[in-house]
């Protein structure tokens, strides 16, 4: 059995199989990764690094590419500002 | 600041391939790679550890090429983003992990450019609502943790990559409703017939096949539009030019086709042939010490990457390549037949409304785009292209439905924090990188159970 | 094809904004435009609208000209998105500091409101300047402006009016002719060369071309709220020889930073400098060092029009070409956005023989040509 760990994303703990990185974690949460210039919810597209929809709040530092970042445990994940 | 004899950009098949060759003679070999993990996207590994990692057709040559590229000595680096590059001799990385970010330098002698081929992504009005993915990319989050197992999935778009995703989302666990094909029979039945001479990938298609005999196979049919309700996708309506109906469906897995990565090339100056990198027998570009192999030389597949991967190797470590040049020659002429097959129709131009979004950066809609005399123009008054994504995503769309070239490749190649300009940028030590390691690891540890 | 009363060589900011005046007037106009209209200096540059007291007739200038700016804000279109974020000229120390008191001085007999801030009230106004400076010098009419989008709206004001826009490269452009790449001669009484740094057209325009490199960040609403120059910035701006770099960041509506600024005489290749980049980064970290974290997604380079006596050319280049159809609006250095409207009110005031609202004597071609023809004159 895969290893599971806790990341809190938009202030809500959710648990993930160890190795989810944190663009699938929002997806399973059903949070949005970011909003668009015109306010539309966005989440990943392309899953390789390249869309740049997947850009989220990680630990603080907002415009990373959370298709690129695995889930680390006491991760804090935000909807990018 | 890291010496090497060959340095590979991109750690999929193409990459694997060479950098193995290289160093099973001898040189000194460093593989960087973007994304968390080695494999690239066809072989893109589940970071997520399974308990039946078996399940992929793809999974056991993909096991036996780490393994070997594990002991030819090549040396791993992923999650380094490339940005800048120069002829001379240098180039340099960028990796970010949760602390902050490093910037990592690297002088090589040769360099392998194995960067692979992205999703085109054509617009249609719902293109950008939540469950609307690229074909790749859904796959790609799914091996990256998103389970989607009981939900109903549409795949749709064109290329050989939506049978290969469809089978593997149910293999995930998905119902897959429909299999949807914008090219025509007419386009098809020559590629069909053609791979009677490719008894292996006639098997894999008829593999795939097996797979998704639930599922609804349409040919000559696109898609129109995605909507949703406040609680998700709801639906998608398709066409095939005189009937219009809808879908529903959890998730749209929609791509078309594949577009060469090639941006470090243009950035060195390599010569193009059209949108590919032209390379000679020996996968050498224009640029001297400069080699290509995979997809960024011609949309191919598998195949073609791992060949030209091992011809590229064997060529920087001068070891004859003449016995694989009959194979490539095979997969070449594979990947022009492919180019034929799915050709986009002109229907597509008619999909997206005036108000649909073409850049998702800065969200501008095809309406604004219209009336500007190049892709320059636009872009500096509608700010289309400006975005982190650099005009990858929205470049292919508006080549594909205004005619305009997106041009100017710069430097830096992706985004990167401000303090790798400043001068203690590239002061880090690297440290060999285990995540090879640790994927052939846990994979014997799944085999011995 | 019927002549016109003005043909406007050069469709970036200050030939769109030419153009726009002359067609106000009710003239029929022609431009010419080789590339992107707006693609050159003034996609290039930060659209930095600022009153610069180098020189009083510089001050008269971007004053005069930013009047016409604010005159105008309420009516530019969203995309220009013109701002009144204000300029402050950071004081490092107390040198800097008596500098910023004898400014302030300079820009109230001008008549341009300008407002000392004490370290307190400077870390209050940006606090993401590092602790330890001693102050500024507020500018608060001074403007952010997107620069193409203005072109744009300047140009299409000017289309709308029945001006003509041919996307072509001129091949020579003197004796009221202008001849395109295409063959079609087209003719005129009067032609405006407003060209940014390509000379080709008249060699004998004394111009030379001075190198700049900008950098443009992610999205970071709140990070800065008016723009930042370091005091340093004037005399980067005056050196002939050395490549310097000064600290110059401007926010954009859109939360994104444009950070500059480099200056390199003679060089003119468009490669981005990796050195340069280097010093402008350093120096840009003394000031602000939040900016190191932030996410930079494009760098890029241009070229700047600069003139000898670090004033633009805004006149009749009939002595410098022995031409009497040819006119100049060029070699605005770094004020090309600032200067614009101004520089087209002047030519055109000129053209008309009326007098203008300032002095337009230092901006006349003819003072830069050389003692030797003067004397024949």
């Amino acid at each position: 059995m895969p290893e599971h760990l806790s990341v809190t994303i938009n202030d809500v703990p959710v648990c993930v199989a160890r190795g989810t990185t944190v663009a699938a974690a929002m997806l399973l949460a059903e949070q949005p990764s970011r909003f668009s210039v015109g306010g539309e919810p966005r989440s990943a597209l392309c899953g390789m690094g390249i869309c740049f929809e997947c850009r989220a709040m990680v630990n603080g530092v907002p415009h990373r590419r959370t298709c690129q970042i695995v889930c680390e445990p006491d991760m804090t994940v935000a909807t990018n500002p | 600041m890291r010496r090497t004899d060959v340095l590979v950009i991109g750690a999929g098949p193409a990459g694997i391939t060479a950098a193995t060759a290289a160093a099973e003679h001898g040189r000194k070999v460093i593989v960087l790679d973007d994304n968390p993990a080695a494999g690239g996207q066809i072989w893109r590994g589940d970071t997520v550890e399974t308990k039946d990692s078996s399940k992929h057709a793809e999974d056991a040559p993909r096991r036996k090429a780490l393994e070997r590229l594990r002991l030819s000595g090549a040396e791993v680096l992923p999650g380094r983003s490339v940005f800048s590059v120069d002829a001379s001799g240098s180039l340099q990385a960028i990796r970010e992990n949760t602390s902050g970010s490093q910037v990592e330098e690297f002088l090589f002698e040769k360099l392998i450019l194995a960067t692979g081929a992205r999703e085109r992504f054509l617009p249609f009005p719902g293109w950008t609502l939540p469950g609307v993915f690229g074909a790749g990319g859904l796959q790609a989050l799914v091996r990256g943790g998103y389970r989607i197992a009981g939900k109903r999935v549409v795949v749709a778009g064109t290329g050989p990559l939506l049978l290969a995703v469809a089978a593997h989302l149910v293999e995930d666990g998905a119902y897959v409703s429909a299999v949807v094909e914008q090219a025509s029979l007419a386009q098809l039945a020559p590629f069909a017939v053609s791979m009677w001479s490719n008894p292996g990938k006639l098997l894999q298609g008829a593999g795939y096949r097996a797979k998704l005999w639930k599922s609804a196979y349409r040919i000559g049919c696109w898609v129109v539009e995605a909507s949703a309700s406040p609680d998700g996708l709801r639906s998608v309506k398709l066409t095939d030019g005189t009937s219009t109906w809808t879908e529903h469906c959890d998730l749209l897995a929609c791509g078309y086709h594949l577009v060469p990565n090639t941006e470090i090339a243009s950035l060195l100056g390599c010569a193009f042939r059209g949108p590919f990198v032209q390379v000679d027998s020996d996968q050498r570009t224009s640029v001297p010490n400069v080699f290509c192999a995979g997809e960024p030389t011609g949309i191919a597949g598998l195949e073609a990457a791992l060949v030209q991967g091992e011809i590229a190797g064997l060529a920087c470590a001068g070891r004859d390549v003449a016995s694989l040049q009959k194979r490539a020659a095979a997969e070449r002429s594979f990947g022009e037949r492919l180019e034929k097959a799915f050709a986009l129709r002109e229907e597509l131009r008619a999909v997206p409304r005036e108000d649909t979004l073409v850049c998702r950066c800065e969200d501008v809609r095809l309406g604004s785009l219209r009336g500007h005399t190049s892709w320059t123009d636009a872009k500096l008054q509608t700010r289309c292209g400006m975005g982190p994504c650099q005009g990858r995503i929205c470049g292919p769309a508006v080549e594909h439905l205004l005619g305009w070239k997106p041009i100017s490749v710069r430097q830096p190649l992706f985004p990167v924090p401000l303090q790798a300009f400043g001068s203690d940028a590239g002061q880090t030590e690297i440290t060999e990188s285990t995540e090879i390691t640790e994927i052939t690891e846990r994979t014997e540890l799944q085999e011995k159970r | 094809m019927k002549p016109f009363d003005i043909l406007v060589v050069g469709a970036g900011i200050v030939g769109s904004a030419v153009a726009r005046e002359c067609a106000l007037l009710g003239w029929r106009v022609g431009v010419i435009e080789g590339a992107v209209p707006a693609g050159g200096a003034t996609a290039a540059g930060m659209g930095h609208v600022v009153v610069m007291d180098d020189s009083p007739a510089q001050l008269a200038l971007t004053a005069f000209s930013r009047s016409l700016w604010q005159a105008e804000s309420e009516k530019l279109p969203h995309s220009v998105e013109y701002e009144s974020r204000g300029t402050l000229w950071v004081a490092a120390d107390d040198e800097e500091m008596a500098e910023v008191h004898s400014k302030q001085a300079t820009y109230t007999r001008a008549g341009v409101k300008a407002e000392v801030l004490n370290a307190g009230g400077l870390a209050k106004a940006e606090p993401n300047l590092r602790h330890g400076l001693a102050g500024a010098l507020l500018v608060p009419g001074d403007g952010v402006v997107y620069p193409p989008a203005a072109a744009g709206f300047y140009l299409s004001e000017a289309r709308r009016l029945g001006a003509e826009l041919f996307l072509n490269r001129a091949v020579s452009a003197s004796h009221g002719r202008v001849i395109l790449n295409d063959g079609v001669t087209l003719s005129s009484e009067r032609i405006v060369l407003a060209v940014g740094a390509e000379c080709d057209l008249l060699p004998s325009m004394p111009i030379q071309k001075r190198k700049g490199h900008l950098i443009i960040t992610d999205r970071y609403p709140g990070f800065l709220h008016h723009q930042l120059v370091e005091l340093g910035y004037l005399k980067s701006a005056h050196t002939l020889i050395e490549d310097s770099v000064a600290f110059n960041i401007q926010p954009r509506q859109t939360g994104q930073l444009l950070i500059g600024s480099s200056r390199q005489y003679g060089n003119e290749d468009s490669a981005v400098d990796a050195e340069i980049l280097r010093r402008m980064m350093d120096r840009a970290r003394e000031y602000m060092p939040g900016l190191e974290k932030l996410s930079a997604l494009r760098v890029w380079t241009g070229f700047r029009a600069a003139t000898d006596d670090k004033l633009p050319l805004i006149g009749p280049a009939a002595e410098l070409a022995d031409d009497p159809s040819l006119w100049l609006a060029a070699g605005f250095e770094g004020l090309g956005i600032t200067n614009a409207p101004g520089a087209a009110r002047l030519l055109v005031d000129g053209m008309l023989d009326r007098k203008s609202e300032i002095d337009a004597k230092p901006f006349l071609p003819a003072r830069l040509m050389e003692p030797a023809r003067l004397a024949h004159a």
